[in-house]
């Protein structure tokens, strides 16, 4: 993985000392909340219900083992000995005292992490594909993009100050796994008839109260014109998006209202003048990059380890295992493992610092200490051998992170909800707690197949539910907690808006009617269909009479 | 407010107004009834544009103006740090740029970097206040017109020790 | 209404209430309720003049009922607030 040289070190140090001043002149009066408030943002300090949280930027969602020791260290430290992982590949510590940060800051810089540009209306964390590098169908590694762009994106000094928030996503393989599409810009690696890289260069996608998928401005970009190109985007939105109502600055309100087509007409009329420029970086730098990227000293296989074929004989636990959470790795012998951290009854996306610390010393015995952060809110061991992928098991059980239901029912995507966030109508968590609960049936679970649950508590949807195969958004009616359905969104290369099934539910119906919405599907699918392909074949009214008309 | 310079803390590629508070601003609309009769002179002349009163406004413009101002309404409100830069890169503005209005010391190292050379600020510890700001982030990534070398191209030399830490 | 006066302490961020005394306490019980208008702006001042003086952070009113157990904050979410997370949220902690 990348690794800092002294300019990125000396970026980061200064940073933390930038806000130790800030800090402290906030803490002596120099400083207004008012005046404080946008400076903690740019770190990634919010004042929440309960208290101060501190928001941590994953890069692209890679951690070393080093550094996944040092943010469970930080848990036990400065909180309260858990983190919770985000939809956007970042780490969240709940319960940090302000006074503290600086020294929390300094923490992270000694292992080359920090929380820069994690709020705000700036360029935030690129994410990415989490099996980047290793994936079976990849067409490049888009870490080397990503990391390209972490640099050109930090602390840029014309768009930091945008009309809103602003998120990239990037996918090497054909496969979206990082829902590209609904980002603000959402780039695809694809390769030319004459066999170049470049990208597709899709825009204006998000969700939130006004959800749309993202447009594609150009089919083709060669990548050596990545950062103009990204560039020319930025100063056309930075210009003309709007800046008089908060709820249409993201930049999918401009580019619907002029449309993709002029939209792109600008943006390629403002490359022409800057394509020229020492905007993009020099091949050496990108080949500097890539080479961080390179691929570990495999061990050599010949075809399928003996024993990994008898234990799934044997075992039908690690069999179910294997079955969801183990992914087809590019290199023979080997596979990616993927940890859920959402076991039944639990907060999706919460691991205690034991947990994290055994993660690390996991990914250094099985994996070249390498560890992925998906934005389904799950971690990723991207490089262990079959052959070890039995014993890898055994020790994720002791520490309960074996649960096999990745991709599954269970395996929901949630926001902290009102739990936590000062945004929330309602709340994520409990309500992701009774539908593990009442769907933890290994056995109906793998029955039901690839099944994307998504709840958000308020509008903002930072639990993706406009995407979810099931959508669940939590809404305020008079003090009361209820919840609006969708059905029908999907996040990956086929990525749709989902539909309101119909009026929002109480909380205490909630469970019985995602029930309800199960045995429909179960009694209509054909041929072993995913929930999906159901929902798009008859739409939404058998699901709506059903729901409605039995209650 | 005080009017500070970049000249008075950091060498710089571009030159500041000689004549300290002399030099008349208009808004553009003054400007633009006053054109005809304006354009040909050569009296020291400013103009002050609004933050949705970009470049192209005055881009044939620019060589009649020893000061352009450009407002920044809220520190929120961001477009003119890419009028700043479109001044200098592509219209190819010499004179003074100042930024007024919301201007906030922690935006002045962004400020700079865009091409502004003056800054209207709270304190009578103005220059003070510019010196520290500049001297916050000894490295950038990326590239803009104000000569400052990127990462890259110190990577490129060897020079990455060069960067303060 | 009964209303109580909360903010969250600037150097650790919690949720504190004021007190008759006019001091933060993190304990809703301890609160200061006030039952008409005098009371309420009275100690909304004292309320501004402590975050002017940058003990807490944006400080508000928040309507209350008086129980048998204590100050009961009416929204949900302060409850949440008054009493943390609604759920078992740090399994890591001693």
């Amino acid at each position: 993985m990348y690794r800092y040289d002294e300019i990125d070190q000396a970026v980061v140090d200064q940073r933390v000392a930038q806000f130790r001043d800030q800090v402290s002149r906030r803490l002596s009066g120099e400083l207004s909340e008012d005046e404080f408030k946008p400076l903690r943002l740019m770190n990634g300090l919010y004042l929440q219900l309960h208290a101060y949280m501190l928001r941590v930027a994953i890069p692209y969602g890679t951690l070393s083992a080093v550094q996944m020791r040092k943010l469970a260290d930080i848990a036990r430290r400065y909180d309260k000995g858990y983190a919770h992982f985000t939809t956007r590949q970042n780490l969240q510590y709940n319960w940090p005292k302000l006074e503290d940060t600086p020294d929390l800051l300094a923490e992270l810089a000694s292992v080359e992490m920090h929380a820069i540009q994690t709020s705000g209306n700036c360029i935030r964390n690129v994410t990415t594909d989490q099996f980047a590098g290793v994936a079976a169908d990849e067409i490049d590694d888009p870490r080397v993009y990503a990391e390209v762009i972490r640099q050109w994106s930090t602390f840029h000094p014309e768009f930091s100050f945008l009309p809103r928030k602003f998120k990239i996503a990037l996918t090497g393989a054909p496969h979206d796994r990082a829902a590209i599409k609904v980002h603000d810009i959402g780039l695809i690696v694809r390769r030319d008839d004459a066999g170049n890289l470049g990208f597709e260069v899709v825009v204006g996608g998000g969700q939130g109260r006004t959800p749309m998928i993202g447009k594609t401005i150009r089919e083709f970009l060669p990548k050596a014109y990545l950062l103009s190109y990204l560039e020319a985007i930025m100063r056309v939105y930075n210009q003309y998006g709007r800046r008089d109502n908060m709820y249409k600055a993201r930049i999918k309100i401009l580019v619907h209202e002029i449309g993709a087509e002029k939209f792109a007409q600008e943006v390629e009329a403002e490359w022409e003048q800057i394509r020229h420029t020492a905007t993009d970086i020099p091949p050496e730098e990108e080949a500097r990059v890539r080479s961080f990227f390179s691929a570990p000293a495999y061990r050599r296989f010949d075809g399928t380890d003996a024993g990994f074929a008898a234990k799934k004989l044997e075992d039908r636990a690690f069999a179910l295992w294997v079955r969801t959470n183990v992914v087809a790795h590019k290199q023979p012998g080997y596979a990616i493992a993927n940890i859920s951290l959402k076991p039944v009854g639990k907060p999706p996306g919460d691991a205690t610092a034991d947990q994290m610390d055994a993660v690390a010393d996991l990914a250094e015995q099985f994996s070249f200490s390498e560890i992925r952060v998906t934005h389904e809110q799950n971690l990723v061991l991207p490089d262990v051998a079959e052959a070890d992928l039995y014993a890898l098991w055994q020790r994720l059980r002791d520490h309960g992170l074996a649960t096999p239901n990745i991709g599954l029912i269970s395996d929901i995507i949630a926001c902290p909800g009102l739990d936590y966030c000062a945004l929330a109508n309602a709340r994520s968590i409990p309500i992701a707690q009774q539908l593990s609960e009442r769907f933890s049936d290994l056995d109906r679970q793998h029955d039901l197949g690839e099944l994307r649950l998504k709840i958000s508590g308020c509008i903002n949807a930072c639990g993706h539910h406009h995407v979810g195969h099931i959508g669940i958004l939590g809404v305020d009616r008079k003090g009361e907690e209820y919840y609006q359905i969708t059905l029908g969104g999907a996040a990956d290369e086929d990525a749709a808006v989902g539909e309101i099934v119909g009026p929002a539910v109480a909380s205490d119906e909630l469970t019985d009617a995602i029930e309800n919405i199960i045995t429909t599907y179960v009694g209509l699918r054909q041929n072993g269909e995913r929930f999906i392909d159901t929902y798009r074949r008859v739409g939404r009214a058998p699901f709506k009479e059903r729901l409605y008309d039995a209650g | 407010m005080t009017l500070v310079r970049d000249r008075e803390v950091i060498t710089s590629p571009w030159p500041t107004a000689e004549i300290d508070g002399e030099v008349p601003i208009l808004s553009l609309d003054d400007w633009n009834v006053r054109r005809d009769e304006l354009r040909g002179g050569n009296a020291p002349l400013g103009i002050r544009l609004a933050s949705d009163q970009g470049a192209d406004t005055v881009a044939d413009d620019v060589d009649r103006f020893s000061v352009i101002e450009l407002e920044f309404p809220t520190f929120k409100d961001g477009r003119a740090y890419s009028t700043a830069r479109l001044l200098r890169e592509r219209h190819g503005f010499r004179g003074e740029l100042r930024a007024v209005g919301n201007v906030l010391r922690d935006q002045l190292s962004f400020m700079h970097r865009c091409g502004f050379n003056a800054f209207e600020v709270d304190g009578e510890d103005a220059a003070d206040q510019l010196r520290l700001a500049l001297r916050e982030l000894g490295a950038w990534y990326q590239w803009t017109g104000d000569g400052r070398p990127t990462a890259a191209r110190l990577r490129r030399s060897g020079q990455t020790e060069r960067v303060q830490g | 209404m009964d209303q109580i006066f909360t903010a969250n302490r600037l150097t650790d961020g919690l949720v504190v209430y004021l007190t008759e005394a006019g001091d933060w306490s993190e304990d809703v019980n301890q609160s200061f309720v006030c039952a008409n208008e005098d009371d309420l702006a009275s100690y909304e001042k004292r309320a501004v003049e402590a975050a002017v003086a940058r003990r807490i952070v944006e400080p508000y009113a928040i309507d209350v009922q008086r129980t048998a157990e204590g100050v009961r904050p009416v929204r949900y979410r302060e409850v949440i607030r008054a009493f943390g997370p609604s759920i078992d949220y740090a399994p890591g902690a001693a």
